[in-house]
């Protein structure tokens, strides 16, 4: 085995990583919208606690190992068409997905502290919170970058 | 850098492929994560429910969908193979052990979340957490091609 093999082997595992975080916020999304219970918004806290760390993980290593290969890989190169298109949608994607990120964070932030002041019953504030439509927007977009890049990998448009 | 230079043809089965196979590993570690943090009391019934419908409605159809791409990328890129390479070697019999070991797991799950059965939730945790670390393992050769 090859030291780009093992490069791209982990650009693989990493790329899993962030499409199995984006599938976990789905997840997490699909969940959470109708609840109203702070103890059973806190519940879901652990998922998006993996989700955050599946998706730095695997948007750090896809970018960096990917440069990388396109570096050391004699057929590719960083300034090819496909690779700056895939860079450019990983920026949005990362961008976007944080704002995601802060929008539905902002429910189980309020959970917390409901919990803490020992309301536990319904609450109409984090029903709504837990609808947030600019980060159900966000996320939507995300994974559509994502996807474009799973699609810009796989087909290498010009390569 | 998913793959080298390969015939147009073989590039549909490939995304099948690789998108069931994420979206496996992500749905997978989401009901891992559900079914060990329901062990720990407050809202197990709906976690243990939550483990079962991400197993059966997330898992199981990402599952499909990867095993499919497989067949059918092989089927095109080794017609007439006897002789398979090592990786291929490792990706099928992990897929498909893991594929009977999450069928197990779907089942296990229900039961739990059907009967309130936390030990029953805790196994099918733990057997859908086997099958993860074998399919990152497929993914790695798959990538690596040892």
């Amino acid at each position: 085995m090859t030291f780009d093999s093992w490069l791209l082997a982990l650009h693989l595992l990493s790329a899993a990583a962030l499409v199995g975080a984006v599938t976990i916020f789905w997840i997490l999304v699909i969940a959470v919208r109708r609840l109203d219970e702070p103890t059973k918004v806190q519940a879901f806290e652990p998922l998006m606690r993996i989700g955050s760390v599946a998706v730095i993980a695997g948007s750090l290593g896809t970018i960096v190992l990917g440069v990388w290969l396109a570096i050391t890989l004699v057929a590719y190169h960083p300034w090819d068409g496909w690779v700056i298109a895939a860079i450019v949608l990983w920026a949005i994607a990362f961008e976007v997905g944080r704002r995601s990120g802060q929008e539905y964070d902002l429910a189980f932030s309020h959970a917390r502290k409901s919990s803490d002041d020992g309301r536990t019953g319904s609450d109409a504030e984090l029903a709504k919170l837990c609808r947030p439509r600019l980060g159900l927007i966000y996320h939507i977009i995300a994974s559509a970058a994502i996807l474009l890049i799973l699609l810009d990998m796989i087909w290498k448009p010009g390569a | 850098m998913l793959a080298s230079i390969r015939p147009d043809s073989w590039n549909f089965p490939l995304l099948l492929h690789v998108f069931g196979a994420m979206v496996l590993v992500g749905a997978v570690a989401a009901g891992v994560v559900a079914e060990f943090v329901s062990t720990r009391g407050e809202e197990a019934a709906l976690l243990r429910r939550l483990a079962f419908r991400i197993f059966l409605l997330g898992a199981l159809p990402a599952y499909i969908v990867m095993r499919v791409g497989a067949q059918w990328l092989y089927s095109k890129e080794f017609p007439d193979s006897s002789n398979d390479p090592t990786w291929i070697g490792i990706g099928f019999p992990i897929a498909d052990a893991g594929g009977l070991v999450l069928f197990i797991s779907i089942v296990l799950a229900g039961i739990a979340s059907w009967k309130s059965k936390r030990r029953l939730g805790t196994a099918a945790g733990v057997l859908a957490a086997i099958t993860l670390v074998g399919w990152l393992v497929a993914i790695w050769a798959m990538g690596a091609k040892p």
